[in-house]
């Protein structure tokens, strides 16, 4: 994992602090277990659900493992959410067809690579992709442009996965979390 | 040109394998991998408390780790094959970081891609998942090659443990009739949840 800088450094006082407006969000929709993938920018998120001894925390070798232990904490009772960058996206594919078939609750926080002052070619084919990919296959992909935005469509999120049965990610742009520094 | 010969054929009935594991399974969770796997646990007598996978390969022992996780008092105990475990090797790390003491791997090894026309796996050209799992931190992982194996195997499902195992049980490669759990994923869903007393929708 690499560092990040905003995209306009210090211009956003507020926007440092969506990690944990993004963790108080889906506290309060009672989340209790968390798998991820790591990213940069989930790096103060995963620190802070780590710290948190009420949830259940797994680091997870390909993504779409988060698919199928997000199902089988939901068959069990639990509240799950699945943190990766863009790139996983396209990892979990087939595995997503478990949450629409099943209609599980499904929530994805997506940190987006690819389209904002991106350094790496490689990364772009997939973020390209994302929305379209996710869309494909029938889950629904809320993007957020500010942070703002950011926790309020977090909390709009979890409650159409919890509440609704619906499979969403919430898509948070590159421009949010800043360009990566090399 | 593929590496590593298909290897020499277990006797074991895999219908009477997967019967002896769940045998007077009480409040056991089960977890069933898609194809002969899911076949194997409805012919055993369907449950409640039975999941069956008809799809989403290589989640069938994540399944059961968020299910562990979710339901710490309850044993849980994944069935799956050699082919879908393969697709979900890298679960295997997964699941031996998170440590459930809950959860059981159960691989019905019959060395071959069933559904698919009896091509060997890469476990009937020589794998070995009991040594993968091992490797991986898992805390007790054995390989069962008869009935009187797989007696104790069941035992040990609902004894306690300190950390996730994964039994291994070689059989003999055949499709057995099939016994077709329902393929209406909601459905299965929401009666595992009602047996668990939790809201349904």
């Amino acid at each position: 994992m690499s560092k990040r800088i905003q995209a306009a450094p210090g211009a956003e006082p507020a926007a440092a602090g969506w990690p944990d407006a993004v963790f108080r969000a889906l506290k309060d929709a009672r989340a209790a277990h968390m798998s991820y993938v790591p990213d940069a920018g989930h790096a103060r998120l995963i620190e802070l659900f780590h710290a948190d001894r009420d949830v259940t925390v797994n680091v997870l070798t390909t993504e779409e493992e988060g698919i199928a232990i997000a199902a089988g904490a939901w068959l069990g009772g639990r509240r799950s959410v699945l943190l990766m960058q863009s790139s996983g996206v396209g990892n979990c594919i087939n595995m997503l067809s478990l949450a629409t078939v099943g209609r599980f609750p499904l929530l994805m926080l997506v940190t987006m690579r690819g389209e904002w002052a991106e350094f790496n070619p490689w990364q772009v084919p997939m973020g390209t992709g994302t929305a379209a990919a996710l869309a494909a296959v029938g889950v629904r992909a809320l993007r957020a442009e500010t942070a703002d935005d950011l926790v309020a469509t977090v909390a709009s999120a979890a409650a159409l996965a919890y509440e609704a049965d619906q499979q969403v990610a919430v898509l948070i742009a590159q421009r949010l979390i800043g360009a990566k520094k090399w | 040109m593929v590496t590593g010969a298909p290897r020499a054929q277990s006797g074991l009935d895999r219908r009477q394998a997967v019967a002896a594991l769940l045998r007077e399974r009480g409040d056991l969770l089960v977890v069933a991998g898609l194809g002969s796997p899911a076949y194997d646990v409805h012919a055993a007598g369907d449950s409640d408390a039975n999941f069956y996978l008809w799809g989403a390969m290589g989640s069938a022992a994540l399944i059961g780790l968020g299910l562990a996780q979710a339901q710490p008092a309850r044993n849980v105990l994944a069935i799956t094959g050699d082919g879908e475990q393969l697709m979900g090797l890298g679960g295997l790390a997964t699941i031996a970081i998170a440590k459930p003491k809950n959860l059981v791997i159960a691989v019905i090894d019959n060395g071959r891609f069933g559904e698919t026309g009896m091509q060997p796996s890469h476990t009937g050209r020589g794998l070995d998942l009991a040594a993968v799992a091992a490797a991986c931190g898992f805390t007790d992982t054995r390989v069962a090659h008869d009935l009187a194996s797989v007696n104790a195997l069941r035992d040990a499902v609902h004894a306690p443990a300190a950390g996730p195992r994964l039994f291994v049980v070689k059989v003999k490669a055949e499709n057995p009739p099939r016994s077709l759990p329902p393929r209406d994923a909601v459905h299965l869903k929401n009666r595992f949840r009602a047996r668990l007393g939790l809201p349904v929708a």
